[in-house]
């Protein structure tokens, strides 16, 4: 050393408290780890009892025969898709919830971008107004869609005729129907994606903005080279997350049309609580509902990779 | 031809807030000018209103003999390195200095070939697949300037590019901004708060404070012959020293501090300060200037004493903070020179590099 | 890049539009008559909700002239709901089962989030993602299997069965909300609290509650938002009238197929609408951040 002192360097004390310092550091650790799975545990049985039970006792059920008695295997499956009311549950389902949240994750975007454009002005009233949709309870505001809907009292209907038009039966066809069930879903769910993509694009700098201007872009390349490509993880999140959620919709069809007319609105859901609690066959209800299981389990993937991916860059 | 005139611009905001309060500016073709000023001046205020990101409440700007100020930016053709650096985080280098080529429609080779170029020129050949946020900070800089350059435009704006980086850096990137404007003689206007950087880059300095514009000139001329007390604490560091004076007549001209010391003033400048005798001024000397003594000093070189307060060794040069009569000033002095707290030192004052401040306009007379 | 700057550029059209002043303030108009338009159209379910519910039988059916206005105002509907032991019923039912169910799922959701952002052990990532997913499982798919697991506890037709689901209904994703925040708290906060000698729960209760205090109000509305609306689980396990909830025992106890209720079942609605309503009017921004914390966080 410079100033003279000498050190030994390597050298192993004579005695070596170590061990016994890395042993209660241990015994502390292994007890944060108890303490904190303590805390967990109320979380983990409520998820396991609750959810992760129940969806595997659903999967036993459906194999079992009406009376519950015996197993049989995969005949639950097979009948529902023989049945042709079965087959239009998957149809419309899919078709419900791929064209309800196109047009929501379309309408909230085109409501996002104008709550942008006024900046800040009064930005709290607008917003929530805009809001309410998504804070009345769904089961209520269904049932004040059903009375704009009636055959004989719609309001809807008076405007129509008020203006010359002819009235809309809009639960009376089948077409109808699912129209008006699409409506009203895509009503209630575009706030949220209004409120998601308006915090998107608050959050893309103002900056690249001036630059892609300056690097000659107008407003509308600005959207399609800036504002979308940088929204592009929100879009995808929000997309797949009411893909789900609307795939899984109950209130809506079951208020509104109860499956009709004629099976043509019925979704997974309204159908399996038919089949399942109504008529009492609770092994085909259960079926029924397991059909959603598959495309759930899919969508459910991409959100878990795309989480992953997103926990890993903030890490 | 690209240069700018700025004629008699004013920027006000909602309530009568002036940013700028009516500035005019020549600059001329293939000129590096840099605004520069404290926080607050208007300096980016007037970088933008010439990028047509601000609104222009009065006045005209002119940019290649056009009008421009209906002008959108896209149609103005700049190109403007941010503080933030602005890169599309979600393209690649290659793709973020392409953007505005690709935007005019430019063809596939004549883009590869400008991008190809300008990352040559700026050293960052080997980041093109890259995405900004692998990227350092000098380098993002880079590919900003990148950005920049490979659009070809009449002038170049640049909004304080340095602020974000290391000091170590900024002086690196700052050498290269020069080397770029002797490769590429574009004219640059250049805003930022660093008075080196101002010196260091420009042709002509702007010095601006509060909207308006205190003095236009070249490094050197604002550095010996400043025409404000503002312009004249700004530039320089350390920061030129102003000791309360009087100018009196005993015996030939001399300026008297408040401690009593006095000082002749050179022969030079008996004829200008003249008028002022009896006055009480400011004296504004630079650190540089007030230096230890020696065996035998030049003409026009006068002695202080000086009661030292905190001396700062730089390894170059010593810096000595002192106080002459209660007020604190800067002296440079030969490293070698041994002082230290409390101790009375005496400075050599090379009055041929004073300057005289009028108090009441604050003017250098 | 030579000194004939110009050289290589191709020409360029002269501007088109007009100063930029105006084409901004033409946007911000526009912009304006498009949300004006938008929020007639997203208002006019709970519009016509209060319009009707303010209407008398006579009034409804006789169907003379502009559904969309009141001719003869009366509070009779409200009065009459008010004044029903039924309604009353549900609406006790529905106060107290939200009630507990937010109680609950807020004690789980913090103690686990406290858990898993800050006690970190082997797999907590793990679980912190699977809490999750499991939000991701619909109600629709686990009520038949739930049916039969309630018939064994013999909670059908009882609103305690209500209070042992609803919580999974809110648990995960409040869960997820408080990671979100206690994450967003710096560590040197505890380590500092640490020092000064506080043990676990007191950082807990004394730091982290309070600073993550919004987190906390966000959560808890999410949880009570879907404890008020929850639908199929009470239309599924709840049977009689003095069991249901509002949701259920509006729709299926009003609803007699007697259409000149309709000004009584939209009061009813109004009613039951109205705390969702009223916490949101005052509470917006934390309604909107437990929205948000979702996605953003990650």
């Amino acid at each position: 050393m410079a100033d003279g002192s000498t050190m030994v360097v390597g050298a192993a004390p004579a005695t070596s408290p170590a061990p016994r310092q890395g042993s209660s550091m241990k015994q502390l650790a292994r007890r944060r780890s108890m303490a904190a799975l303590v805390l967990c545990a109320p979380l983990i049985l409520l998820i396991v009892c609750l959810k992760i039970y129940p969806t595997f006792y659903a999967v036993f059920l459906s194999m079992l025969d009406r009376r519950m008695n015996n197993f049989v295997g995969f005949d639950n499956f097979a009948f529902m898709l023989s049945r042709p009311s079965f087959q239009l549950v998957i149809f419309q389902s899919v078709l419900f919830a791929v064209t309800a949240v196109i047009l929501k994750a379309f309408l909230g975007f085109v409501l996002a971008h104008l709550m942008h454009n006024i900046r800040g002005r009064h930005e709290r009233v607008w917003r929530g107004l805009l809001l309410v949709p998504w804070v009345i309870p769904l089961s209520l505001s269904t049932l004040t869609w059903w009375w704009l809907f009636d055959p004989s009292y719609s309001a809807f209907n008076w405007t129509l005729g008020m203006m010359g038009f002819d009235e809309i039966p809009f639960l009376g066809t089948v077409w109808n129907a699912r129209f008006s069930v699409i409506a009203v879903n895509v009503w209630f769910g575009a706030p949220f994606f209004m409120i998601m993509y308006l915090a998107a694009l608050k959050s893309v700098p103002e900056q690249l903005y001036e630059a892609a201007s300056i690097d000659g872009a107008t407003a509308v390349q600005r959207l399609f080279f800036i504002t979308i490509p940088m929204m592009r993880n929100i879009i995808l999140i929000t997309v797949l997350y009411s893909l789900i959620v609307t795939f899984a919709d109950f209130d809506i069809v079951r208020i509104l049309t109860n499956g009709g007319p004629q099976d043509g609105t019925h979704l997974f859901a309204t159908y399996a609580f038919v089949v399942g609690i109504q008529s009492g066959n609770i092994p085909r209800g259960a079926t029924v509902s397991l059909f959603m299981f598959p495309i759930l389990a899919a969508l459910a993937f991409f959100v878990l990779r795309d989480v992953m991916k997103r926990n890993k860059e903030m890490a | 031809m690209a240069n700018v005139s700025i004629r008699k611009v004013v920027k006000a905001y909602e309530g009568d807030v002036q940013a700028v309060k009516g500035i005019d500016l020549e600059i001329i073709d293939h000129e590096f000018v840099v605004l520069v000023g404290p926080s607050g001046c208007g300096k980016s205020t007037t970088l933008r209103m010439i990028a047509g990101l601000e609104e222009i409440t009065a006045g005209e700007i002119w940019i290649g003999g056009d009008v421009v100020n209906d002008v959108p930016p896209r149609d103005r053709d700049i190109a403007m390195v941010f503080q933030n650096y602005a890169l599309y985080p979600h393209m690649s280098v290659f793709d973020n200095m392409a953007f505005g080529l690709k935007l005019r429609k430019f063809p596939k080779e004549e883009i590869k070939r400008r991008v190809d170029e300008a990352a040559t020129m700026l050293d960052i050949q080997m980041l093109l697949d890259r995405k900004p946020k692998a990227l350092s900070g000098g380098q993002r800089q880079r590919v900003a300037m990148g950005r920049a350059v490979v659009r070809n435009p009449k002038v170049f704006l640049f909004d304080e590019p340095l602020s974000n980086l290391d000091a170590k850096l900024r002086v690196q990137m700052r050498t290269e901004i020069k080397k770029l404007h002797q490769l590429v003689p574009t004219t640059t206007v250049y805003v930022t708060h660093d008075q080196i950087e101002a010196m260091t880059l420009a042709d002509r300095v702007v010095v601006m404070n509060h909207g308006v514009i205190e003095q236009v000139g070249a490094p050197q001329e604002l550095y010996h012959h400043p025409a404000t007390r503002f312009v004249a604490g700004f530039i320089g560091s350390p920061a030129m020293n102003f000791l309360p004076c009087q100018v009196i007549d005993d015996g030939g001209l001399k300026v008297q501090l408040a401690d009593g010391t006095k000082m002749a003033i050179p022969a030079a400048r008996v004829d200008r300060y003249g008028p002022y005798k009896g006055k009480k001024m400011t004296l504004g000397i630079r650190p540089e200037h007030m230096t230890e003594t020696h065996d035998s000093e030049k003409p026009g070189v006068q002695i202080m004493n000086a009661k030292v307060d905190v001396v700062e060794p730089m390894g170059m040069e010593t810096l000595v903070h002192h106080f002459v009569d209660g007020v604190a000033a800067c002296s440079r002095i030969d490293p070698n020179v041994q002082t230290g707290p409390g101790e009375i030192l005496p400075l050599a004052i090379d009055m041929n590099n004073m300057h005289l401040i009028e108090d009441a306009t604050n003017r250098v007379v | 890049m030579s000194a004939s700057a110009t050289a290589g550029n191709l020409p360029r059209p002269k501007s088109k539009v007009g100063s930029m002043e105006q084409q901004r303030r033409m946007a911000l108009w526009g912009s304006y008559i498009a949300l004006t338009i938008f929020v007639i159209i997203f208002l006019v379910p709970p519009f016509y909700m209060i319009v009707t519910s303010l209407k008398t039988s006579a009034e409804i059916s006789a169907q003379a002239g502009n559904p969309w206005i009141v001719k003869n105002p009366t509070f009779d509907n409200y009065w009459e709901l008010m004044t029903n032991a039924a309604f009353q019923r549900y609406f006790i039912n529905s106060v107290w089962v939200t009630a507990v169910t937010v109680t609950l799922s807020m004690t789980i959701a913090i103690l686990a989030a406290f858990s898993l952002s800050r006690m970190g052990f082997k797999g907590s990532q793990v679980l912190s993602t699977g809490v999750f997913l499991t939000y991701l499982v619909p109600p629709s798919l686990l009520f038949i299997p739930l049916f039969q697991i309630l018939g064994w506890l013999g909670l059908i037709n009882s609103t305690w069965a209500l209070v042992l689901l609803f919580p999974t209904l809110a648990v995960p994703f409040c869960t997820w909300i408080m990671i979100g925040y206690f994450s967003s708290i710096p560590k040197e906060l505890d380590e500092a609290a640490l020092i000064d000698g506080a043990s676990y729960p007191q950082i807990l209760v004394q730091i982290f509650i309070p600073v993550a205090m919004p987190g906390i109000i966000a959560a808890t509305i999410f949880a009570f938002t879907v404890a008020w609306g929850a639908f199929l689980y009470p239309l599924a396990y709840l049977y009689s009238a003095d069991q249901a909830t509002l949701t259920v025992g509006i729709v299926r106890e009003l609803i007699k197929g007697d259409v000149f209720a309709w000004g009584m079942i939209m009061a009813a609605c109004a009613m039951a609408a109205a705390p969702p309503i009223i916490i949101y009017t005052f509470l917006m921004d934390y309604y909107i951040a437990g929205l948000t914390a979702g996605a953003t966080k990650g």
